[in-house]
């Protein structure tokens, strides 16, 4: 049967329906009046966030990088960092520097925690986060050949208090080194250091944090020492730790992309290995580490 | 012999949009059309016959005209429409009824009009849905039960009938210039309400492509799962933007007081579409593309199309509706007063 068209209705001499759907049009028009991606990016709100946060970046952190050339011009990688302060700081800090050096945009990977909440959630998002989804993953790295962040460890990295500082968490599942293999893309570590001494988390209020249903209910140092001055935003306030972040090689697999399923011991083996040179790293720098505020 | 087509919901917008195109193609022989309510379009051969809303009589109608194809686009997706027990008897009791009637019987070819809601909308959901992708949760709207159901009703079907190929299409949110549905009802309004804080992004499907999907699959005797929505997500605040309104709020939390509210007020916004509000929900259309379909619209197409359409109607008026009338038809259809031209 063949398709009705316009034409093939009136050459059979019928009467024309009211309205015969239209045959496909060459181009479609698209007429977007914003520039939000599929993700939820706006390159216009990035563009924002980088000038509000340059001042915090150049003058605050003082972030330095080592290795940012290990960071490919195109191509897609899974950027792994170590994570921490109870609001990180890392994570900014990673996608500002990026994003100034290298001109292309980095998608955050975090929690479903950020979507539920209003504002926050959209700002978020506007921002370059994405929902940490092994399909919205998979799909920005493979598809869409683009840098993605994740941080492995999770909530527990944050979540952990000032004497645990640099003392890597469980690599979750080893979810992103299967999602690095799906998508046939190299994983490249970063070992940050300065994040955890930004905001340190003096004790956790457990029971809080599960009434509230958070992963974590910090009581952070920030509190207390701008908290006098700003009140209540004091603890949204962060200390001016100087900031330092090594760029590992990047560590590719060799295994074909797309496969269904990936050996679960060499998924775990490269894991561990990958945790174990950002620790090491970690460890490194903290010995070259003269001060925690001026590096 | 050309195709013989059962269409159910042929007094719906769908079911008369479908019946239309097929009696344009003349490899259709026979187009019967089953409905509680008569259809609103003009159709020249396309046979009518009244039915309850659980097609009890189906059974006896396949066996008698014989049809070697159903259309079953007789399912409700807009819960504001009904309540929940007439959704639930024409969704999935009409489902059963049909699936009934249609086994060990001359059909061969099903195609089923579902919808996107089967997907549900939690914040955890990836960002586009493939066919393939599981639901995590269990359904949480009345809409998406009676679907979900409706769903596992095909699936047997298909399983226990290797012979007759089925195909199920997803649609995604339709606009267009004719259909109304919660959403077109409320980017309608002087100004479009949404969640404070949320921003999430929307796909659309202009109607056109869903006729024109629906024929596709019919053509191409494509067998399957297949999402049917257009290109692109955009937020629901550029939604607005296209359609030159300014949002307005509903709080965070607590809609289900503010939208039972506004219910009495004229504007019904169900819950499954207040979840659409917070999180959003994209289909992966590529499957159905790979197999040959193009789009005439996308996503924000589809709304541009739309609120031109609106803006048309607000100057010049509705077009002038269609009654049906039985003795009417049946003099065009019957009479040998009527010259009918070959096909």
């Amino acid at each position: 049967m063949a398709r009705p068209t316009a034409e093939s209705v009136r050459a059979a001499g019928q009467l024309l329906p009211v309205h015969v759907p239209p045959t496909a049009a060459p181009e479609l028009d698209d007429p977007r009046v914003s520039d939000v991606d599929e993700w939820g990016r706006s390159e216009r709100t990035r563009r924002l966030a980088r000038t509000l946060f340059a001042p915090m970046y150049d003058r605050w952190f003082r972030v330095e990088w080592e290795g940012l050339e290990k960071i490919p011009t195109d191509g897609g990688a899974l950027l792994v960092a170590n994570h921490a302060a109870a609001i990180p700081s890392d994570a900014p800090v990673i996608m500002h520097g990026i994003e100034t050096e290298l001109q292309r945009p980095v998608y955050g990977l975090a929690d479903e925690l950020f979507k539920k909440v209003p504002v926050v959630g959209t700002l978020w998002s506007r921002a370059g986060g994405v929902l940490a989804h092994p399909d919205n993953a998979y799909r920005l790295l493979r598809q869409q050949q683009q840098l993605v962040l994740v941080f492995p460890e999770g909530s527990k990295g944050p979540g952990k208090t000032f004497d645990e500082r640099y003392q890597l968490r469980r690599f979750g599942r080893a979810g992103f080194v299967q999602i690095a293999m799906r998508a046939g893309v190299p994983v490249i570590p970063i070992a940050v250091v300065g994040a955890e001494e930004s905001m340190p988390m003096l004790a956790n209020l457990t029971p809080l944090a599960k009434a509230l249903g958070l992963p974590y209910a910090p009581v952070t140092a920030n509190m207390l020492a701008f908290g006098p001055l700003l009140g209540p935003l004091g603890a949204l306030v962060h200390l001016p730790a100087k900031f330092k972040l090594r760029v590992l090689d990047p560590v590719h697999f060799d295994v074909p992309p797309d496969q269904p399923r990936y050996s679960r011991s060499k998924v775990m083996d490269e894991a561990e290995s990958i945790r174990e040179q950002i620790q090491d790293a970690l460890y490194d720098m903290l010995r070259h580490r003269r001060s925690v505020w001026s590096g | 012999m050309g195709k013989r087509v059962l269409v159910t919901g042929l007094g719906t917008f769908w079911g008369a949009r479908v019946a239309k195109a097929l009696e344009a193609d003349p490899g259709v022989d026979v187009i019967v059309g089953l409905d509680t309510r008569e259809p609103l379009l003009e159709l020249e051969r396309t046979e009518y016959v009244k039915s309850d809303e659980n097609y009890s009589i189906l059974s006896r109608i396949v066996e008698a005209t014989q049809v070697d194809t159903i259309v079953h686009t007789f399912l409700v997706v807009d819960s504001t429409q009904m309540r929940g027990r007439t959704m639930h008897e024409i969704n999935v009791i009409g489902t059963m009824n049909l699936f009934a009637a249609a086994t060990d019987s001359s059909v061969r070819t099903v195609v089923v009009k579902s919808s996107s809601y089967v997907y549900g909308c939690e914040p955890s959901d990836p960002v586009w849905f493939t066919e393939e992708t599981p639901r995590q949760k269990p359904p949480k709207h009345r809409v998406e039960r009676s679907l979900a159901e409706v769903e596992s009703y095909v699936r047997d079907f298909a399983v226990d009938n290797p012979h007759v190929a089925v195909t199920m299409l997803r649609f995604s949110n339709v606009l267009g210039p004719e259909l109304s549905t919660p959403l077109s009802r409320m980017l309608e309004l002087p100004v479009v309400p949404h969640v404070f804080g949320f921003d999430p992004r929307f796909q659309f499907v202009h109607e056109d492509d869903v006729v024109r999907a629906m024929l596709f699959v019919l053509d191409h005797e494509l067998a399957g799962v297949f999402n049917v929505a257009g290109d692109g997500l955009l937020p629901w605040s550029e939604v607005a933007g296209i359609c030159g309104k300014r949002t307005v709020p509903l709080p965070p939390i607590g809609q289900g007081l503010v939208t039972a509210a506004l219910a009495r007020l004229g504007v019904d916004i169900p819950p499954e579409i207040v979840d659409l509000l917070k999180y959003g929900r994209g289909l992966d259309n590529g499957r159905l593309k790979r197999a040959g379909f193009d789009y005439t619209h996308t996503s924000a197409g589809a709304v541009q199309a739309f609120i031109e359409s609106l803006r048309l109607k607000r100057t010049v008026g509705p077009k002038a509706e269609y009654q049906y009338e039985r003795e009417v038809e049946d003099f065009f259809r019957r009479s040998p007063a009527v010259v009918r031209r070959p096909r």
